[in-house]
């Protein structure tokens, strides 16, 4: 697939302004939705594309905004997560800050789709960037008419609203994300009741990530078949691919769903960094299983992940190169999750520090004979026990890095350290970052 | 009505019902810190994790809701093995602090850890995460940090029961800590309760603090007498001294809370003013009495007034602080052997004083719908003019401190004009030193009555432990002095001048102790 759909301001200068992006097709798709079909016809050609979920979870959208009750008398809200922090991961911020009408339009549609007049972007707060484009975007779509009262003379109205967070992982959960904007502490909700039936102010709310709703668009333009024959049947469409790590050119790949591993690391972006040899692949962002070499084939789509072991997630694909201390990049990752468990239930909150602590005895000496398997043990008590699955993102990285390195974790044990200590490769994150992990790039 | 099986046992519980309750009703404990019945749902501290047949993933027993045929299971090794690893969590970053914990002894995650846990850490103390000790966040309470296991209860409890919103949590993973909002104090009139949720020995009361180890402490079921609404609260004593008051739940009257002025007033009850003897005052010095000599000097004045000037000349109070039991002797007392005599009650309460819409009552008293159901008259105000005219000879006072009620110097002025006054109260107060005899009778934690509530909801307050030794049960006094005014047989026991009541009076027909059991009975109209 060489067209660019969802990264098409690659391709067209200055998309983000309201003219270029009209010029460009934009808001035909939205006008199409609201002035000549049924929000049921919408719903309908978005089941019928198969469009799944691009957050992490990938559950059918259409399906999704059809749990929502029929005939309540309250409003219904569309709540945009853009929240994207998860590391390795930084897909969405191309959409947000390049190319934000396609995101607006996308709500529109799913708005319109769903019955909602007042929409909200839950945008991260670091991204400045995209919080200030949206912000630019979503003016000059009021200024057009296309938001507000009567949109395209349709007599359906919606607002949307940029909402800006204030900074945690958990923000990015979707009803750690609901309380976040109802002004409260993030802690994800206990469910039931789930979003659909009890969301944000206690109505009926459909979130959708970034990326998914700017898929919406396409769909609507050129038809549920279209979309569906992009990729494998089930879950098609383009896909976001984010490359960071050891990789020549690290960056975002827009390629169809089901593009092999492979391909994506050694052709688009380029290959190892230094001709040096794979170690292994994080493929879906930090929270999920490693692929190892051999697993490179696997075509990078829900079921085809998901079968190999290990899960799309968010598509935030690490590469590490055979220079990489593995006991050094969990750490990192632990720290990661150590640092954003909201701390509501306990597995988590205690889990989190205790597998920290632990992998920094081992990376830096002074870890028990045992320790090795503790963090085995520590990562099942965690997993499938706690609210949200922030503890199971922390436990799966545990579980793959030891299983299937743990000589290397044996080998830290034995020699009270890491024994690449002082090589600049054992530290797959930028020297003086501090004590964030970055994995962009 | 779904019935359920849980552990083999089938059940059949209310509708809406969580597993916690529903195991609870077949008399399994699921085991929880987060879960409290007067709050709403957390679900945080996974403690309850049961496996549901069918369902892969164990699940919270305190947000899933009983449903029919649901097949549960709450002890099996996978369940015990959630339940020990949790243990571990709560149990990696927490102090070794029980020799010194207030809760030790009623702390959850000792007695979890007994149940469920026995297993060593495998933490070295050392690497512990440390918290802020001892912080003092409002007039009753103190925090521990180090000591929370972030339960939240008391973050929703200011959040939900109190809407004043003073605490929350701060911080992130496992650095969280509960605290107080900047600027802000738990200063509101219920601040006390958290202290009592708290599973852990997180939030202490300021006033218990150090006083007793609870396992020393026996516990009896009574009533707050501080307002007309009549909280349930468990009176925790050990050897006649009162060390708290908590909150017994009742769902009809304060659900499972009490505020903190009632929470407050079991120091009343060790006052040094109490008084523990009968005193006669005899050329202006108070001399000791035998109980004997104290009572037959007041009938025998009582009479002597009766016979001479004439019962009207009697005026006689008993407060709204009185049991149904005295109050019903008392106007015994009055109408058998002093026909004429004036006799009211008295249901005084400042008229600044405080109240909400919550539990605490502007009448600060607690029985001032038992007196008017007994048809005792709470217009006082002919006895205190016909006593400030200078018409009276006597005035009995029961429970009654009218230099409080109508000021110190309207009962200077009084009692000079009216010749005998006689208290019988449990404190020594202004009103008690301008009296001729002194009964000294037993608080109400001393002795066994009924109240009844602003709701008519009548309630049994039950005897902790017996009163000081010259000191008698109020029924007990007011029994004598109605033998010696009017030759009645005593009554055996408060539940006896109960049966009494119960066949005399209407309202209270149909009545026993045991009927009113536990959580009180609603009066009859």
């Amino acid at each position: 697939m060489t067209e660019k759909i969802l990264l098409r301001h690659e391709d067209v200068p200055n998309l983000r302004r309201i003219d270029v992006y009209e010029a460009d097709g934009g808001y035909r798709a939205a006008r199409k939705a609201v002035t000549e079909m049924q929000p049921t016809q919408v719903t309908e050609e978005v089941k019928d594309s198969g469009l799944r979920g691009r957050g992490g979870a990938g559950f059918p959208t259409g399906v999704k905004w059809g749990f929502l009750p029929k005939g309540s008398t309250k409003p219904t809200y569309l709540l945009c997560n853009a929240d994207e922090s998860e590391p390795g991961t930084f897909k969405d911020r191309q959409i947000l800050e390049q190319n934000p009408h396609l995101l607006l339009e996308g709500m529109m549609i799913a708005a319109y789709a769903i019955g909602c007049h007042t929409a909200y972007i839950y945008i991260r707060g670091e991204m400045v960037l995209g919080a200030k484009r949206l912000e630019e975007a979503r003016a000059e779509a009021y200024a057009c008419g296309y938001l507000g009262k009567n949109i395209f003379g349709s007599g359906y109205d919606l607002d949307i609203h940029v909402h800006r967070g204030a900074g945690a992982y958990i923000c990015g959960e979707e009803t750690g994300l609901i309380e976040s904007l109802e002004g409260k502490r993030a802690y994800p909700r206990v469910k039931p009741p789930f979003p659909a039936t009890y969301g944000v102010f206690g109505c009926p709310t459909i979130v959708n990530n970034v990326e998914t709703l700017a898929c919406v668009v396409p769909i609507l333009n050129r038809g549920a078949k279209w979309f569906k024959a992009i990729g494998p049947e089930k879950g098609p469409g383009p896909k976001l691919y984010c490359v960071s790590g050891h990789v020549n050119r690290p960056g975002v790949y827009e390629l169809p769903m089901g593009t092999p591993l492979r391909e994506i690391i050694y052709e688009h972006a380029g290959g190892i960094l230094g001709g040096k040899q794979l170690k292994a692949v994080i493929p879906g962002g930090s929270s999920v299983p490693l692929f190892m070499p051999d697993q490179l084939d696997t075509p990078m789509d829900f079921d085809s992940v998901a079968k190999a072991g290990s899960l799309l997630g968010s598509c935030g694909i690490i590469v590490m190169d055979e220079d990489t201390c593995m006991v050094r990049a969990l750490q990192i990752i632990a720290r990661f999750y150590h640092h954003e468990s909201c701390g509501q239930c306990t597995p988590c909150r205690e889990g989190t520090g205790w597998l920290h602590r632990l992998l920094s005895h081992l990376e830096d000496g002074g870890a028990d004979s045992k320790d090795v398997e503790l963090l085995l043990q520590i990562a099942d008590n965690m997993m499938g026990n706690t609210v949200c699955v922030l503890a199971d993102a922390a436990a799966m990285p545990v579980k793959s890095f030891v299983s299937k390195f743990r000589g290397e974790f044996e080998e830290h044990l034995r020699l009270g350290g890491c024994p690449l200590k002082r090589s600049p490769h054992s530290d797959p994150t930028p020297r003086g970052e501090g004590e964030r992990l970055h994995a962009h790039t | 009505m779904p019935t359920l099986e849980i552990d083999g046992k089938q059940v059949t519980v209310a509708d809406g019902m969580n597993l916690i309750q529903a195991a609870e009703q077949a008399g399994i404990e699921i085991p929880h810190y987060c879960y409290h019945p007067g709050l709403t749902i957390a679900g945080n501290c996974r403690m309850c994790l049961v496996e549901i047949e069918k369902m892969p993933k164990l699940q919270i027993a305190c947000n899933t809701r009983a449903t029919e045929g649901m097949v549960v299971r709450t002890q099996n090794e996978r369940v015990k093995s959630v339940r020990a690893s949790v243990l571990e969590f709560l149990l990696l970053n927490h102090p070794i602090d029980c020799p010194i914990c207030d809760q030790a002894g009623e702390c959850k995650l000792q007695d979890y850890y007994m149940d469920y846990d026995l297993q060593h850490s495998r933490v070295p103390v050392e690497e512990k995460v440390h918290k802020g000790k001892a912080i003092d966040i409002g007039p009753l309470v103190m925090l521990d940090q180090e000591r929370c296991i972030l339960c939240t209860r008391c973050v929703r409890f200011v959040d939900e029961v109190t809407k004043t919103s003073e605490l929350g949590v701060f911080e992130r993973g496992d650095h969280c800590q509960i605290d107080l909002f900047p600027g802000s104090r738990l200063d509101n009139p219920y601040s006390g309760n958290v202290v009592d949720i708290c599973p852990v020995g997180a939030l202490t009361n300021k006033d218990f603090r150090f006083q007793a180890r609870v396992w020393y402490l026996d516990h009896t079921p009574s009533l707050c007498i501080t307002c007309a609404t009549g909280c349930n609260i468990d009176v925790h004593h050990r050897r006649g001294q009162v060390y708290r008051f908590r909150p017994r739940e009742n769902d009809a009257v304060n659900k499972y809370w009490i505020c903190d002025e009632g929470r407050a007033s079991y120091k009343s009850l060790h006052s040094e003013r109490r008084l523990l003897r009968p005193m006669l005052r005899e050329h202006e010095q108070w001399t000791t009495a035998p109980a004997e000599d104290a009572q037959a000097r007041v009938i025998r004045h009582l009479q002597e007034i009766r016979d001479g000037a004439g019962a009207d000349r009697i005026g006689a109070l008993i407060s709204a602080h009185a049991s149904n039991e005295e109050a019903y002797l008392f106007t015994r007392l009055f109408r058998d052997a002093f026909p004429g005599s004036k006799l009211a009650g008295l249901s005084w309460s400042p008229a600044d004083a405080f109240h909400d819409d919550f539990l605490i009552d502007a009448d600060k008293n607690p029985n001032t719908n038992g007196l008017r159901a007994l048809g005792l008259s709470l217009d006082a105000s002919e006895i205190v003019r016909a006593a400030e005219a200078g018409e009276l000879k006597a005035l009995v006072l029961w429970r009654t401190d009218l230099a409080r009620s109508q000021g110190e110097t309207w009962l200077e002025r009084v009692a000079e004009k009216v010749d005998f006054i006689a208290v019988m109260d449990t404190d020594g107060h202004a009103t008690a030193e301008a009296a001729d005899v002194l009964l000294p009778i037993a608080t109400f934690v001393e002795t066994t009555g009924t109240f009844t509530n602003r709701a008519r909801r009548i309630q049994l307050a039950r005897q902790a432990f017996i009163p000081p030794a010259e000191v008698q049960e109020g029924w007990e006094l007011l029994s004598h002095l109605l033998r010696r005014a009017a030759g009645a047989d005593l009554y055996a026991s408060a539940q006896s001048v109960f049966a009494d009541i119960a066949a005399k009076v209407p309202a209270f027909s149909a009545l026993d102790y045991a009927t009113i059991g536990l959580h009180g009975a609603e009066l009859s109209a």
